[in-house]
């Protein structure tokens, strides 16, 4: 078996401190640390990216929130607004009608009153007026002329009998 | 045509370039060339391939960064922590021992993990470093690893006993673990390669299992630098933390 053959034990075991020593050295001195340094920096990088995706997320949520909020509150503003207008508009229109119901009725008052007025003034005159006609009626038909006493007494006392005409 | 028969003959050293230091031989041999290469390869993937830095990494420098993780995680998970400063040693022993296997896997080249001065010298270079550590971390106390604790103290001599037999069985069971799962696998391919002329047109049988045994030689040319490593871990595990 050539591995139990002792004289090349001395140049396999020299070369092999000598290429493992190169090799060691290139590892541990150049290679390793820069793939550790790409390793760490790209670690770094997903870390930052994530981070700041963190961040972006945790900020649209607070706005969406305070936009949540914004049509809430205006929503809530609008309905108020509606019902005090409503409120406003329905007193309004109460005021109104009672001061128009006021005015009507105050007219009718007053209307009432004038012809009340004009009812009384028309009976006071109505005395004259029969008077005259029956001076007139007793000249043409009869042609004396009544004194004025006679003929306003007996008016008085027709009016008397029918005191509402 | 005669020397191709024999399936260890893939196996034996030649000095290519015949050097000598004092008394030692020092030649550069072919397994000096494979050792060479698998830096060379190594270097070529841990350096040149991450040469972009890119953010999003391409095929070669994913690999380079797959296998940083790889071995940073099984630091991780078996020695924690105080596992950080060895990582750089870890990962040239899974680095070197990985092309090493896998350079073997070319036709006509040479295994030098199937070579039992190689992976005997790595095994002892690493329990002496362990055994350092923990004579340095631990003083006196490294012996209490002897014995673990809650043991009868009438089983205590015989617990002693095994445990330091464990103990210095290591370096062989991981340098032969190693040697004898390589060379079996080259000498295994070797042989049913050796059918493939002698039985003419049915040759196609050994080289159908010769596809598939070298699919398992791939597999285990990864298992065998994985263990290794793994084992390493765990032994660095044990002096820094003692049972």
């Amino acid at each position: 078996m050539p591995q139990l053959d002792i004289s090349t034990f001395t140049p396999q075991i020299i070369w092999l401190i000598i290429t493992f020593g190169v090799l060691y050295l290139l590892m541990a001195k150049l290679a390793l640390p820069r793939i550790g340094s790409i390793l760490e920096q790209r670690q770094n990088r997903i870390e930052d990216n994530l981070a700041m995706a963190q961040n972006l997320k945790r900020e649209s949520e607070v706005d969406a929130e305070s936009y949540e909020t914004a049509i809430f509150e205006a929503r809530e503003q609008a309905r108020t607004s509606t019902q005090l207008a409503i409120k406003e508009m329905s007193e309004e229109s109460q005021r109104r009608q009672s001061e128009l119901n006021d005015r009507l009725v105050s007219e009718v008052k007053s209307a009432e009153e004038r012809i009340a007025q004009a009812k009384k003034k028309a009976m006071s005159n109505i005395g004259e007026m029969a008077e005259d006609i029956v001076l007139d009626a007793a000249e043409s038909l009869i042609g004396i002329a009544p004194s004025k006493d006679s003929i306003k007494n007996a008016v008085s006392a027709k009016l008397r009998e029918h005191p509402e005409g | 045509m005669a020397e191709a028969h024999n399936p260890l003959d893939q196996f034996v050293i030649q000095a290519w370039v015949p050097i000598k230091i004092g008394d030692f031989d020092a030649s550069f041999t072919n397994s000096s060339a494979f050792m060479l290469l698998s830096v060379i390869c190594a270097t070529a993937l841990m350096v040149l391939a991450v040469r972009p830095r890119a953010g999003v990494p391409g095929r070669w420098q994913l690999l380079a960064e797959l296998s940083y993780q790889f071995i940073a995680k099984m630091v991780a998970d078996n020695i924690g922590k105080e596992g950080r400063s060895y990582f750089p040693l870890i990962f040239s022993i899974f680095i070197f021992v990985l092309f090493g296997n896998l350079l073997g896997m070319i036709p006509y080249s040479f295994t030098f993990t199937s070579h039992i001065a190689v992976t005997l010298t790595m095994a002892l270079l690493i329990f002496i470093m362990v055994t350092l550590i923990a004579f340095f971390k631990h003083g006196m106390k490294f012996f209490s690893f002897f014995l673990p604790e809650g043991v009868p103290i009438i089983l205590a001599p015989l617990m002693i006993a095994i445990e330091v037999i464990s103990y210095f069985t290591r370096p062989f069971s991981l340098s032969v673990r190693l040697f004898a799962n390589m060379m079996a696998g080259h000498t295994l391919l070797k042989v049913i390669g050796g059918f493939v002329v002698p039985l003419g047109i049915f040759g196609f049988v050994p080289v159908a299992g010769l596809v598939a045994v070298m699919g398992l030689e791939f597999l285990i040319a990864f298992l065998q630098a994985y263990i290794f490593t793994i084992l390493t871990c765990i032994y660095i595990n044990d002096a820094i933390h003692l049972h």
